[in-house]
């Protein structure tokens, strides 16, 4: 629905601190990113990782402290938000029309996760890790500028997560930011390793 | 406003292709059918009653397609994609109105010309049953939406749709069961108002409820 302006991507967050369920998820938060930044949010099950990318899209608001951010956000979580029985170039391209994304881009993205072969198999089909991929294609082809990444590994074969790696050095080259929330140790260089412990403060 | 054709065309795509279609317009004609054994064959019975009969056959075919229409695009994590792209949930809303407007009104009026022949509707009652239904029906379209949105997730969502929609409706109900009486007065009008009120403020409330839904 956005328009889109050329604009530096850029992320901030400040002292932030969240509470929810009555439970203190993130407290005491701040990180920083600029374009280039890859930013790998490390903790156990629970200690806030899902809820801290959530943040960042949009999608919660933060009990105090403030976030700041430029440039236009593509969220890969761990609900695929395609639809079931379309096949998977049609539920891809929904979204990639959304985004004004061009067919190039689409190509790019379903290239870059060997989906090209899978294309005409409705989306109710994929086994696991090809769902993951179809939920990291759209995030792909939308040319967004900052990624949001929740465990983007999990159920990936190691081919893929070889291809996962190079997509987001790839997009980090290229000026925008990613947020790679995962339990494993980065596989890529990182310019920030942020871990999170069980009261969700950064240790 | 080339995103919101595309997001209202997905959810008639959706209502057609889950069984949107055919559901209310079964039910609808299913009423219709089994009216005339309850009262007997008789032919003004029917006539002065069976208009009534159909509104209320709009009125619950509403409900049917409640459970599909928000649930699974809040665990499949469209309305949050939805929102990350700058969509207000209003705005959601109103595509999802309009969506039913067209997957689910549109079909309903053409099965109440076949609803009114089943039950032996004179046709001077057709014209009056289907302008106030056309009327009425974006308002249960986005009675639908609302509710929806408010049971989403909730267990029994479907009990408790029947009983957020039942007094909501019953003004519509009142003034489009008296645009068939014998002195109809300014039934249609005030069914035109109640029915524009409702449309009118059911994005809100239903945006409302999808917002505060979202964890």
């Amino acid at each position: 629905m956005s328009s889109r302006q050329a604009s530096v991507p850029s992320l901030s967050l400040e002292n932030v601190a969240v509470i929810r369920g009555n439970r203190l998820v993130l407290d005491g938060l701040s990180v920083s990113a600029r374009a280039g930044d890859v930013i790998w949010i490390r903790g156990a099950n629970g200690c806030g990782k899902s809820t801290l990318l959530r943040l960042v899209a949009g999608l919660l608001t933060v009990t105090s402290g403030t976030i700041h951010s430029e440039g236009h956000m593509a969220l890969a979580d761990e609900n695929m938000a395609l639809d079931a029985n379309m096949t998977v170039e049609a539920a891809l391209r929904f979204w990639a029309d959304m985004d004004g994304a061009s067919a190039d881009a689409r190509d790019a993205a379903l290239t870059a996760m060997d989906l090209q072969n899978l294309v005409h198999i409705p989306v109710r089909f994929l086994s696991t890790g090809q769902r993951k991929r179809a939920s990291i294609a759209r995030v792909l082809a939308s040319n967004a500028d900052v990624w949001l990444m929740d465990e983007p590994y999990n159920g990936l074969d190691s081919a893929s997560c070889a291809r996962l790696d190079q997509a987001i050095i790839a997009r980090a080259a290229s000026g925008g930011i990613v947020l790679v929330a995962a339990h494993q140790p980065p596989s890529i260089n990182v310019a920030m390793s942020l871990i999170l412990d069980s009261q969700g403060v950064a240790a | 406003m080339m995103s919101f054709i595309a997001l209202v065309a997905r959810e008639v795509r959706l209502a057609w292709t889950g069984g949107g279609l055919w559901l209310p317009v079964v039910f609808y004609l299913a009423v219709a059918t089994l009216f005339p054994f309850v009262t007997g064959p008789d032919k003004a019975l029917l006539a002065r009653t069976g208009g009534g009969i159909l509104w209320i056959a709009a009125l619950l075919a509403t409900l049917l397609p409640i459970e599909r229409l928000i649930l699974p695009d809040r665990q499949s994590g469209v309305l949050d994609q939805l929102a990350l792209r700058g969509w207000s949930d209003e705005l959601v809303a109103t595509a999802k109105i309009a969506g039913q407007i067209v997957a689910f009104a549109l079909p309903l009026l053409l099965a109440t010309i076949v609803g009114s022949a089943l039950i032996g509707l004179p046709e001077a009652q057709l014209g009056t049953l289907l302008l106030g239904l056309a009327l009425a029906l974006p308002a249960l379209a986005g009675l639908s939406v609302m509710i929806a949105a408010l049971t989403a997730g909730l267990s029994g969502a479907s009990a408790l749709g029947g009983l957020l929609l039942v007094p909501i409706t019953i003004p519509l109900l009142i003034f489009g069961a008296g645009t068939l009486a014998e002195g109809p007065g300014n039934a249609m009008q005030l069914l035109a108002a109640t029915s524009l009120a409702i449309t009118a403020l059911s994005p809100f409330a239903a945006g409302a409820a999808l917002r505060a839904g979202r964890t």
